[in-house]
């Protein structure tokens, strides 16, 4: 089946099975930054945004989600332009290896579009659902942290 | 040195923004055209042979192109261990065998057009199996009854100990002193046997290796790997193809923690591509990452300590049983490493001896993980320190200080012990322990909080312990890393190494190094590492190496450079070499008044006069393997009334030499130390009685998460090795060893229940707790 999908702000028809999860089509169309970590849904590296909430693509029919605006961490930023997350993940040494970094970042975004001011706890329960081998978290929470500071004194 | 410019900066990660933006390649990120799906058939049976194999059936499925069993590939012997050559660890692996040793073995792989249709061909391949009796104890393992996993025809390419006829797949002993009078001597003795458990190392990205052909037609090899050379030369032997039509691509790894030192799906995916003149896919799903992969080995470590009434140890005698699983990866180092990583640290202990075995048992196949054995060790060596210092009424931490090894100091051990052979001597030229249990227990307020069984609400009571260790740096006289550097007309430089940065940051600490030595920003360094065709040699990343070794390369090579440099600009400026100041972008006089600039330095040796480039290449190999040294503390909470174990701070202060990037650093302390308190609290494969592992999931095999982190202090102390590039030791490793003994040590502190074997399970505790 075909379909129409909206993805960081731009519409494009893919091709796909009805079966297929969204992870795999997004991945099929060259969206690499949405990482397979476990295709169970419990480690959230190809966490993405639909109607800005945090989802596991790999969770979700592809199917289901039409008319849904699709978020990756590509749709935040880019090397010439980074958002203040990825520019606190960067400053913080909250990447290692990066696999997770993409659905971290996205899970920050979500949370701090909520809450711009985060406690330490409620960060800790909106980063629950990624899982990090790297840097056991606590320079992801920095970068967190730092991120909501910087974007709470740009606006 | 207090005025170095880049080194001890911690700057960002030179991949960090590629990766935060998502443009970071990944090994299944990179795409072909019309790969074949490779997928694998896994063995149900724990051992047995395989009777029959049909795959007519499953050869009809539409979109099948091969199907790979024992009986149409290669039948050469090798490790899967990523190692030097030749590898200390026995050749008892084929691509394919007759015989499956563990649930989760391989047994066919097919090659389709699609996953769909291999997946399909898969559930029609037909197996007669021939069960075999199964042996799951190591202890039983070695009985002249046992079943026996290896034939006559493995071997061990080292002259090393191995007997796979016994199941033996490794064995080291060691010894000094005479232990009888140190055992007469003794007014008690300490006699434990602990237990440590198997577990995964949950590196995010699943293992993947893609295949193709360039437009030479040569082979590349894009592979999520520690080990990029080692690969190329197994490939080249296991498929019998030249080393020279393979190029071996390390991409930005998903990490790795050891468990990519394996040459796991590489012959495979290689020898599909090269048979079919095909690019290829082979991706891992996490069950058989789990399932199928390496995990850490467990040991049976018994501790025998005699000692004098005043705590003065007269003897230790160490007897360690390793649990190799079904292939002997590793079997011989990991076991090693036990012994050599943490008999030196109580270096005063006169009569010492030390035997270890590693057996062959039918279950998944233990590998490197970080750590590598002194993990394993150091379980059982903290605990037996704080029971000893308990009993003849010491503090642990004034104790440990007494013991442990010291500036200027040496072990029999270094000398003794090696990888595969004899060690190497050396003298301990720097040694901050004092100074990190100091710190490290200041922070947890050791002396307030020891001894006190707080308890904030009835049911729970809370405790504190310490564990030390120490590592190494690289692996003496055997480990090589090389780099090569040319410059360019803007002053930059193009960094090649071999270095294999998994994610632990490697590219960036090279490129600091680099920097310094030449007076540039780390902005003008450009790196690329880990290819076989473009980068020079280097053993990988493993043994706490890429640091020391690959930086201490980087270092001689832009050494050189800057000669050359210096040489250039002493002709531009017709001012003796030997006058010249090496300053920030720029050559000067002594009284800087004439100068020259990098970028005009460049332009001159390329285009002026006898045109050359400005260029090196340099080689390192480390003599000795300088250990870091660490403290660890822990300040758990034991819910009496459940069982459940809560870490509520925990404390690691590091001695890793200078730290190039301090930030890094701690990054690497932060990581192990929470894959340490995972795996002591958590983490454990379930088995089945047959041999299965029941728990194949990142849902039931619990990893910490960010709500279970527990209040976390790094410390870094001051610190300079001589040897090491800028005085920088290693870090990656090391804080993995204090978790599980700390926390034991605390939970004794708190309740007084002594745990002899990992996880630290809520129905151990409670098991524990009826018996007081």
């Amino acid at each position: 089946m075909k379909d129409i999908f909206t993805i960081n702000g731009q519409r494009i028809e893919y091709e796909f099975d009805e079966t297929d999860v969204l992870l795999d089509v997004l991945r099929n169309n060259g969206h690499y930054e949405v990482k397979k970590g476990c295709g169970e849904g419990e480690c959230g590296a190809c966490a993405i945004l639909l109607d800005g909430i945090l989802v596991n693509s790999c969770q979700i029919l592809a199917a289901s989600v039409r008319g849904k605006e699709i978020t990756t961490v590509r749709g935040l930023g880019n090397v010439h332009d980074p958002h203040p997350l990825q520019e606190a993940f960067a400053d913080t040494g909250a990447i290692q290896c990066g696999f997770c970094t993409p659905g971290m970042i996205l899970a920050s975004y979500a949370l701090l579009k909520e809450n711009p001011h985060p406690s330490d706890d409620e960060i800790k329960q909106a980063l629950d659902g990624n899982i990090c081998r790297c840097t056991g978290y606590v320079k992801i929470f920095e970068a967190v942290r730092l991120a909501a500071e910087r974007m709470r004194k740009n606006v | 040195m207090s005025d170095l410019k880049n080194v001890g900066r911690s700057i960002r990660k030179v991949d960090a923004l590629s990766i935060a933006t998502g443009r970071a390649l990944y090994t299944d990120d990179f795409p072909l055209e019309n790969p074949l799906s490779l997928m694998l058939l896994h063995s149900p049976h724990a051992h047995a042979e395989i009777i029959a194999i049909n795959t007519s059936e499953a050869e009809l499925v539409d979109g099948v192109v091969d199907i790979l069993t024992y009986e149409n590939t290669p039948h050469t012997l090798y490790t899967t261990a990523g190692q030097g050559y030749p590898e200390p660890s026995p050749y008892d692996y084929r691509m394919f065998d007759r015989k499956v040793r563990f649930i989760g073995d391989r047994v066919a792989l097919v090659a389709a057009e699609t996953a769909e249709a291999a997946r399909k061909a898969l559930a029609m391949i037909q197996v007669k199996y021939g069960e075999l009796e199964a042996i799951f104890d190591p202890e039983g393992s070695m009985e002249p009854l046992a079943p026996k996993l290896h034939g006559e025809d493995a071997y061990a390419p080292l002259p090393v100990k191995y007997d796979p006829l016994r199941n033996l797949a490794a064995e080291v002993e060691l010894g000094f002193g005479d232990m009888a009078k140190g055992f007469s001597e003794a007014d008690l003795i300490e006699d434990n046997i602990y237990h440590t458990h198997f577990a995964s190392h949950c590196a995010m990205e699943p293992h993947a290796t893609k295949a193709y052909f360039d437009e030479k037609g040569r082979l590349v090899v894009i592979t999520s790997t520690q080990v990029p050379f080692h690969v190329r030369r197994t490939l080249a032997r296991v498929l019998d193809i030249p080393l020279r039509s393979i190029r071996v691509v390390k991409p930005r790894i998903g990490g790795a923690f050891g468990g990519k030192q394996e040459i796991i799906l590489e012959p495979m995916a290689a020898y599909v591509a090269w048979k079919h003149k095909r690019s290829v896919r082979f991706v891992l799903s996490r069950k058989e990452v789990f399932t199928f992969c390496r995990t850490r080995h467990p040991f049976r470590m018994r501790f025998r300590t005699g000692y004098l009434k005043d705590g003065t140890i007269t003897a230790m005698d160490v007897d360690a049983l390793m649990n190799s699983g079904a292939y002997g990866a590793h079997a011989l180092t990991v076991l090693s490493n036990s012994g050599s990583k943490m008999l030196p640290l109580f270096n005063k202990i006169e009569n010492v001896h030390f035997l270890g075995r590693t057996v062959y048992t039918n279950t998944p196949v233990g590998g490197a993980y970080r750590g590598y054995g002194a993990t394993q060790a150091y379980f059982g060596f903290n605990q037996q320190i704080d029971i000893i210092a308990r009993k003849t009424s010491q503090d642990i931490l004034d104790f440990a200080k007494k013991w442990h090894i010291r500036n200027g100091e040496t072990s029999e051990v270094f000398r003794i012990l090696g990888e595969g052979k004899e060690g190497v001597e050396q003298y301990i030229g720097s040694c901050g322990l004092d100074e990190c249990i100091d710190r490290g227990a200041e922070k947890i307020r050791w002396y307030e909080r020891r001894d006190l069984h707080f308890s904030p609400v009835p049911e729970k009571v809370r405790g504190v312990g310490m564990a030390i260790s120490m590592q190494g740096s690289a692996i003496p006289l055997i480990d090589m890393a090389s780099a090569s550097m040319k410059m360019n007309e803007d002053g930059s430089f193009n960094l090649h190494v071999g270095a294999t940065d998994l994610g632990t940051g490697s590219d960036t600490v090279l490129s600091q190094i680099a920097a310094e030595v030449l007076g540039v920003s780390p902005e003008k360094i450009i790196i690329l590492s880990s290819d076989t065709d473009l980068t020079p040699f280097d053993v990988g990343a493993y043994a706490s190496s890429t640091t020391y070794l690959s930086g201490k390369a980087v270092e001689k090579c832009a050494l050189n450079v800057r000669e050359q440099i210096l040489t250039t600009a002493s002709q531009i400026l017709e001012i003796p070499r030997d006058e010249l100041l090496y300053g920030e972008g720029r050559i000067s006089d002594r009284s800087r008044s004439t100068e020259v600039r990098l970028e005009e330095v460049c332009l001159h040796a390329l285009y002026t006069k006898d045109q050359y480039q400005i260029q090196s290449c340099a080689s390192h190999v480390a003599s000795e393997s300088p250990p870091p040294f660490m403290a660890q503390f822990a300040e758990i909470e034991v819910d009496t009334q459940t069982g459940e174990v809560k870490v509520i701070k925990f404390v690691s202060a590091v001695d890793c030499g200078r730290a190039i990037n301090p930030r890094l650093a701690e990054g690497q302390v932060e990581g192990a130390t929470i894959n340490g308190i995972s795996y002591a609290l958590h983490e454990n494969y379930i088995f089945s009685d047959n041999g299965r592992m029941m728990n194949d999931s990142f849902w039931d095999y619990k990893i910490f998460t960010a709500p279970d982190i527990p209040e976390i202090h790094t410390i870094i102390v001051d610190s300079e090795e001589k040897t090491g590039p800028y005085g920088a030791k290693s870090v990656s490793e090391i804080g993995l060893n204090g978790p599980a003994p700390a926390i034991a040590n605390a939970i004794y502190d708190a309740i007084g229940v002594r745990l002899f074997e990992t996880p630290f399970t809520p129905d151990k505790i409670l098991r524990e707790l009826k018996k007081l």
